[in-house]
């Protein structure tokens, strides 16, 4: 059973009116356990609208999706994803440790039961001795450690990410990158990443789905050949620059632009 | 030293220098000012200097330590103290009433738009509108009314006036807090499918603390003005401002006296500032420093 | 359009409501004068004693204009010479705090003993006094928190202190004046309207409402709260307009807080 089935899926905003956007136009995919997806595009072309279409913090306009076998609203009210965004977006009253807690105090979960799972998630993101901190103390990039942490407090088996390393600079985005697919090689999550950087979607992915605008769709979907574990000679290698190169032209086919598509960086 | 504790220490030997200045400012003018008081272009602006209108500030200051009235042993500071704690307390039923309803108000805009826009737009124009003119109405209602068999006690329509004027600020700015929480973070409960109060008390309420908290300075203060008037109004017995308006009829044969009234009224002001403020500090303890 | 019927019909609907629901409570519960009035009876004294009104409006409202324009003034004047001297503003600062939390106007009762008994200048002393704290903070803060690189560009150009105060203080001041004077106008109205309460001359709007309820003629009292309101509205108005007719492009916004 995939993780995540998206058919025919369709957005449109102001439908109607003069300023009517098609955000999206009969989208599919499907997403595999284990997997790891990355959505690229300039901006207006989705990606997203595609992501919180299938956190259900939007209703589509027609088409289904299908979570975890099951709704996408029913998802969410379970609890089958983590979220995380470019913000941290950690509440800055409460300590690091209270900040990963959150989703199991809204589930219910006994204090005893967070405590051991929180401090098992700050030592899954290596960030043990920062437990009574607060939000502001700590750089970027730890802020978004901890954001990853409380995003898989409770385990889920999907992890959605819109641009969660936008805000951070080169040397610790490509840190935060291999600590991430470090993460989820432990804990097997399958995971949904959006992002505007180009090396970042070919070195964390299985797979690169290229979106275009205006309308948005999917305009190709990259295989990327790269097995085995991602390290620092990653970034050397022919198939990573093979893949590179087939994702900048899907998208200069999409976006139709001379250059790699407004919006979409090199880095 | 905790620079914190530095700060405070600076800014106190501040304001005490400012008071000695002050008084040295009304020695200086006592010494060049007119006795019976002068005239600008006609208009008679400058206030007499002798010391029946204007005392020594030593005179002021020494009157404390004498008996209220000729004829008992009670010394003032003890009447004044009283008077101030009296007012003090019922400011802080009225400032306690205020805040709670104007968070409540606050909580009832935030969850109802349509609540919001019926009612902010009125909560807005009371803040530039003299409120403070109904107070004689208000305390007119001592001794008069009766709710459910218990007679309306005169010193609650003191704090009901310092809750109504206390409650203004807190429900704007609360309401303002409330709405001041982030998108993302909004986001973020809504992907937890965390309900309206649960967003609420975890989310809204800790981000409009930084907004509150100047919103109940000011109540603090409104709240106070509202007791001192109404007790003025009516000559509240045990108040302050009673004994204000006493001493200053009596300002003729003893014109330290009311000074050491006035001085009571501005601890009154201080001590429930200073509840406020230490409330701040408690409150805000863990968060990051901003200039203060 | 409908945008705008969402944005006025809600506090029209409320305030009618309001309204209609005070008219009917009196009715029903029987609520006698003293406790409250019908909105129709205050309506009817409003409109009977208009000139009364309005004469007892004049005597406080010219108490609380003479106090604004005084206080606006003197704390300009001095909010100069703050910006001049770090350590004035060192001192007036913790002052002015310390200030805000006191009920200051009890200081008529003293000033009433300083000046003859028919005078109405301890009231407009009084006034004068709270506008020009207020006025001073928020100019004081106009003319000290300017940018730095501002004034590092001017520093650049070798422009003396004046040339300093006249092309980039004063401009970033404007707005701060705004704020305070959007905050003192009111205070202004409450502060005249507070002081009589002290004793003195009984012609203005705050005797006359202590008087009409010792007469027990409280919808007349009413209909001067109601006048009351209005002065201060009207302040608040005049004080907006000044604002939109000096300010091309719009108001910039500051903190706005009166500390």
């Amino acid at each position: 059973m995939s993780t995540v089935s998206v058919s025919h899926l369709n957005k449109i905003f102001n439908t109607g009116k003069t300023n009517q956007v098609d955000a999206l136009v009969d989208v599919s995919l499907t997403i595999e356990k284990g997997e790891f997806v990355s959505l690229i595009g300039p901006s207006g072309c989705g990606k997203s609208t595609l992501l919180r279409l299938i956190a259900n913090l939007l209703e589509p306009t027609s088409g289904d999706i299908v979570v975890a076998g099951k709704s996408a609203k029913q998802s969410r009210l379970d609890q089958d994803y983590g979220m995380a965004f470019q913000q941290a977006g950690l509440f800055d009253w409460r300590t690091v440790t209270k900040n990963i807690e959150l989703p199991l105090e809204l589930k219910g979960w006994d204090k005893a039961k967070r405590e051991a799972r929180s401090r098992e998630m700050l030592e899954l993101v290596k960030l043990p001795e920062f437990a009574d901190h607060f939000p502001w103390q700590l750089s970027g990039g730890m802020q978004q450690r901890v954001a990853i942490a409380r995003a898989l407090a409770a385990h889920p088996p999907l992890l959605l990410m819109d641009e969660p390393f936008g805000a951070l600079d080169e040397m610790t985005r490509e840190h935060m990158q291999a600590e991430l697919l470090s993460i989820c090689a432990k804990t097997g999550t399958t995971v949904v990443f959006v992002t505007h950087s180009i090396p970042e979607a070919v070195y964390l992915s299985n797979r690169v789905v290229v979106m275009s605008p205006r309308p948005g769709r999917i305009t190709k979907i990259v295989d990327v050949k790269l097995d085995g574990h991602r390290n620092e000679t990653t970034r050397e290698r022919p198939e990573f620059f093979a893949a590179i190169t087939a994702v900048r032209e899907a998208l200069r086919a999409g976006g139709g632009h001379a250059h790699t598509g407004a919006g979409v960086e090199d880095r | 030293m905790n620079p914190l504790v530095q700060r405070v220490i600076r800014r106190s030997a501040m304001f005490v220098a400012a008071l000695v200045f002050i008084a040295a400012l009304w020695e200086f003018y006592k010494v060049i000012g007119p006795e019976d008081g002068g005239a600008l272009f006609g208009v008679n602006i400058f206030p007499r200097a002798n010391s029946r209108a204007m005392p020594h500030v030593w005179d002021m200051l020494s009157r404390y330590g004498r008996p209220e009235l000729r004829s008992s042993e009670r010394k003032i500071w003890r009447v004044v103290l009283a008077g101030a704690w009296f007012s003090f307390r019922l400011s802080l039923v009225g400032f306690a009433i205020g805040a709670t309803v104007g968070v409540a108000l606050a909580t009832l805009m935030a969850r109802f738009k349509v609540v919001e826009r019926g009612l902010l737009p009125y909560l807005v124009v009371s803040q530039t509108v003299p409120l403070i003119a109904l107070a004689p109405l208000v305390v007119s209602w001592g001794g008069k009314l009766e709710v459910f068999g218990y007679e309306w006690p005169r010193w609650l329509s003191a704090s009901v006036l310092g809750a109504f004027l206390a409650f203004f600020p807190v429900a704007v700015g609360t309401l303002r807090g409330l709405s001041s929480a982030n998108p993302a973070s909004l986001e973020l409960m809504d992907s937890y499918a965390a309900s309206w109060t649960q967003t609420l008390f975890r989310l809204r309420f800790p981000a409009a603390v930084p907004f509150m908290v100047p919103a109940l300075k000011l109540a603090a203060s409104s709240s106070v003005i509202g007791v001192v008037v109404a007790e003025i109004s009516t000559g509240l017995k045990g108040g302050i401002g009673r004994l204000i308006i006493e001493y200053a009829r009596e300002a003729t044969g003893d014109p330290a006296k009311v000074f050491t009234a006035v001085f009571g009224a501005a601890l009154l002001g201080l001590a429930m500032a200073g509840l406020v403020a230490a409330f701040d500090l408690y409150v805000m303890r863990h968060r990051p420093k901003e200039a203060l | 359009m409908g945008a705008r019927l969402r944005t006025v019909a809600p506090p029209l609907v409320f305030g009618v409501a309001f309204i209609a629901w005070w008219e009917a409570a009196v009715k029903i519960f029987d609520l006698k004068p003293y406790f409250l009035s019908a909105p129709s009876k205050i309506w009817d004294q409003f409109a009977n004693n208009k000139s009364l009104i309005w004469e007892a409006t004049r005597v406080s409202g010219t108490n609380a204009l003479v106090g604004l324009l005084a206080g606006t003034i003197l704390g300009i004047a001095m909010s100069f010479l703050l910006s001049r001297y770090k350590i004035l503003g060192d001192i007036v600062t913790p002052l002015a705090i310390a200030l805000n939390a006191i009920p200051i106007f009890v200081l008529v009762a003293v000033l009433n003993n300083m000046y003859s008994i028919t005078s109405e200048i301890p009231r407009r002393l009084m006034v004068t006094l709270v506008v020009y704290f207020i006025v001073l903070v928020n100019v004081a803060k106009g003319l000290t928190q300017v940018s730095p690189t501002q004034i590092e560009l001017m520093r650049s150009y070798a422009a003396p202190e004046s040339a300093i105060l006249r092309k980039v203080r004063v401009p970033n001041a404007v707005p701060y004046l705004f704020t305070a004077l959007k905050i003192s106008a009111p205070a202004a109205v409450i502060t005249a309207f507070v002081s009589e309460y002290f004793g003195g001359a009984q012609n203005g709007l705050g005797s006359r409402i202590t008087s009409n309820i010792a007469n027990s003629k409280n919808a007349a009292a009413w209909a001067y709260v109601l006048g009351a309101c209005l002065l201060g509205l009207a302040f608040y108005l005049i004080s907006i307009i000044v604002e939109s007719a000096a300010t091309p492009g719009g108001a910039k916004r500051t903190s706005g807080r009166s500390q």
